[in-house]
């Protein structure tokens, strides 16, 4: 059973189609990377989970369920425009968000209680937000986000704006939630906490799915077998017919380093082999595009239709 | 439901912990008689320090003899009119009075020259003193003495009653406007101040952001319900002690004076002690016209003002609240708001202009009757009407309306605000509004 599934979901406003037939299948227990440009429709289905905006058509399931009220408990919505009351005292405002999550009182107090002394913001609990610095602020809504320990944790772009210390422990804290069980959808456009956090990704462009799966088994299918060599001396096109080159550049001193692109049928060990020929190989690896070169190209592809 | 009552909870805690809350409702009802008495009291000072404006006259009537009083001071001039004027001119006094050869059964021609125009109070001041020595020189001429005169003056205050009313109550068109007036005032202020703070709030949660984590977990519309009442309970809150302000101060006053029967003798027992006060308050108590607007007060439906006020406020707080949410829905900043806030004013000022102009003048008039009809104007124009007494019918149709009105205009607001909360940095227009409405969830 998936944690969540969306099935052809469709959302039409007046002049524009938000998402056209979108469908994902999220894990549980995984970090899901939603990926896409501005505008492709993220944060539309984004509300339509949280059931902000409802679907023109197409089906949600959490854990097998249609999408319900119920869900609402087990939730955690961090949205990209976040905000608190600023008159409102850091105590008050977790409460009071964590009983509009379903939470009894008595429970929001001792859940609020328990994660600010996690976080270390204790002495803030009668402070108002608008004296707050930046970053305090921050963690107050990520602290609001996970108040009701939800099995579905959605964030809309969750690093932006952190100070790096403060995005580190965030982000300890969501590998410490996915430990415990829960499911994590991270809705960005920052390639590099993708590549380090996700297990899984969807890339949406123009209001639908252009690539969804598995991280690692997309970059593998993304590999084009380009191997940079280090080497010494220069190669002056000794190369087999089964390899090219597509670059060289000089180093430093004889040291040269050279990207080559082999046929299909040609390994690592073959190229390899007939480098050892020629040349002192200092250094031998497979260049593997990142999540940023997938994306773009995709993205980049999909617009010279 | 649960989750509408806790909004309603936020929004009420979070304005009446304010302090400006607590100012608000303990000094109003001593701020209004308080500028009220201030006002009166410097323009007495004023009146007072500046001293009597001396006038130059020029008599030619010989049997006028003017006297200098508090407000005036007399000197006569003996020279021809043209040649006083000239010395006015260059005098620093402050007006010239010429007075002809009068007859006092009909005096013509006195001219008042001044430098600057003067106020109406001024020239109807020194009218009154010139009035007054014509009525004394009549006196002697008819022959009759002060004591006489002052026996034929006599103050009437007539009662007026109601033929329907079983039990007779005393009724006062005076009374009944003024409290129709203030009433009626109070709920156009209300509907202007707490709608206000609702367009207000709303627009600070939709710039902070707050909405969205807000409308995931329960809907627009029951966001958008639970604000608008829970500012109303914050009024109503309000109300109910200005109301106990109000009702203490009256009972206060009607003690002193000892006109309530049942307080009498224990007030007579504490007047005893304060002797110095008992002419004044005699003095105060036997006038018949401040007896009889104690006993019309009495006999006011004080029950049925304050039901209906409540009942009016609610509503029509309700009706324009929506509508105030959801103009600051559609909205990014506060300026922006001011396209949409003429037809929202616009009833209410009608409203307020209607119960001047036509209710005070004929209270069961067509005019009256539809505009406390309409509820866009009712809450208004029926606290007007509601002193002179209304049918019930009426007043059940009236509110029946207004509930019906409330309903229509929460609907239309909440279709409007489910959109606009989570829109931001479109240019809205009329157009682009009814789009929002019409657009499905």
């Amino acid at each position: 059973m998936e944690a969540l599934e969306v099935r052809n979901v469709v959302k039409q406003y007046a002049e524009h189609t938000a998402l056209n037939g979108v469908s994902l299948t999220i894990p549980q227990k995984s970090i899901y990377g939603l990926l896409g440009p501005n505008g492709a429709g993220k944060t539309t289905l984004i509300r339509i989970i949280n059931q902000i905006i409802n679907a023109d058509a197409g089906e949600i399931l959490i854990n097998g369920e249609l999408l319900n009220q119920d869900h609402i408990s087990i939730i955690g919505y961090l949205p990209e425009e976040r905000g608190l009351y600023k008159k409102m005292k850091v105590g008050e405002q977790l409460v009071y968000l964590g009983q509009l999550r379903n939470l009894s009182k008595q429970e929001a107090i001792e859940r609020s209680k328990a994660w600010c002394n996690k976080l270390e913001i204790m002495e803030w609990w009668g402070k108002k937000v608008e004296d707050l610095s930046k970053g305090m602020a921050q963690k107050i809504q990520f602290i609001s986000t996970v108040l009701n320990d939800p099995k579905l944790i959605i964030l809309d772009e969750p690093f932006s704006g952190f100070d790096p210390v403060n995005a580190n422990l965030i982000k300890d804290e969501i590998l410490e939630l996915r430990e415990n069980g829960s499911t994590v959808i991270f809705s960005t456009h920052r390639m590099e906490s993708v590549e380090e956090l996700c297990d899984n990704i969807a890339l949406i462009n123009k209001s639908e799915v252009i690539l969804e799966g598995n991280k690692r088994e997309i970059k593998n299918s993304f590999r084009n077998h380009t191997y940079v060599v280090t080497h010494k001396g220069k190669l002056n096109g000794s190369l087999s017919a089964n390899a090219s080159l597509v670059n060289e550049r000089s180093l430093h001193d004889d040291l040269y380093e050279t990207v080559i692109q082999t046929s299909d049928q040609t390994g690592p060990n073959d190229l390899l082999n007939e480098l050892i020929k020629h040349t002192e190989v200092n250094g031998f690896v497979e260049k593997i595009p990142s999540i940023n070169d997938i994306f773009i190209s995709k993205v980049k592809g999909d617009s010279n239709e | 439901m649960n989750k509408v009552f806790l909004i309603i909870q936020r929004e009420f805690l979070s304005k009446v912990k304010k302090r400006s809350f607590l100012l608000a409702t303990l000094l109003v009802p001593l701020l209004f008689p308080t500028v009220i008495g201030g006002l009166a009291y410097f323009a007495i000072k004023e009146k007072e320090s500046s001293g009597p404006k001396t006038l130059m006259i020029v008599n030619e009537a010989d049997s006028l003899n003017l006297k200098s009083n508090d407000s005036f001071k007399i000197t006569f001039v003996d020279h021809p009119l043209d040649q006083a004027i000239a010395a006015f001119n260059e005098s620093e006094e402050f007006g010239l009075v010429y007075i002809p050869e009068i007859n006092i059964e009909s005096p013509q021609g006195i001219i008042l020259y001044t430098k600057t125009t003067p106020g109406p109070a001024v020239v109807s001041g020194i009218e009154n003193l010139i009035e007054k020595h014509v009525k004394d020189l009549k006196l002697v001429k008819y022959q009759i003495d002060q004591e006489t005169l002052s026996k034929l003056n006599t103050q009437i205050a007539i009662d007026t009653r109601i033929s329907t009313n079983e039990d007779e109550q005393s009724s006062s068109s005076g009374i009944a406007s003024a409290i129709g007036y203030i009433t009626g005032f109070l709920i156009y202020l209300f509907l202007f101040v707490y709608g206000g703070q609702v367009m207000q709030g709303v627009i600070e949660e939709k710039n902070s952001k707050i909405v969205e984590v807000i409308v995931s977990t329960v809907k627009p519309f029951h966001f958008m319900l639970g604000k608008v009442v829970g500012v109303a309970s914050v009024g109503l809150l309000q109300i109910i002690i200005w109301i106990a302000i109000m009702g203490g101060i009256y009972g206060a006053a009607g003690s002193y004076l000892g006109l309530n029967q049942a307080r009498e003798a224990q007030v007579e027992q504490v007047s005893e002690s304060m002797g110095s006060d008992m002419d004044i308050k005699e003095s105060l108590a036997n006038n018949p016209k401040i007896k009889k607007a104690y006993e019309q007060i009495s006999n006011i439906p004080v029950v049925t003002i304050v039901i209906s006020f409540v009942i009016y406020f609610i509503g029509g707080y309700l009706l324009y609240g929506a509508l105030f949410a959801a103009v600051g829905s559609a909205v990014d900043t506060p300026a922006d708001a001011q396209q949409f806030m003429m037809p929202i004013m616009l009833p209410i000022i009608i409203g307020f202009f209607g119960m001047s102009m036509f209710v005070f003048d004929d209270p069961s008039g067509s005019m009256s009757f539809w505009l406390s009809m309409i509820p866009f104007t009712s809450p208004i124009v029926m606290m007007g009407r509601i002193g002179f007494g209304v049918p019930l019918w009426e007043l059940l149709l009236s509110i029946g309306l207004l509930i019906g009105g409330f309903i229509f205009t929460i609907w239309l607001a909440g279709r409007i605000y489910r959109v606009g909360i989570l829109m931001h940095g479109t240019k809205v227009n009329y157009k682009v509004l009814a789009k929002w409405f019409m657009m499905k969830n």
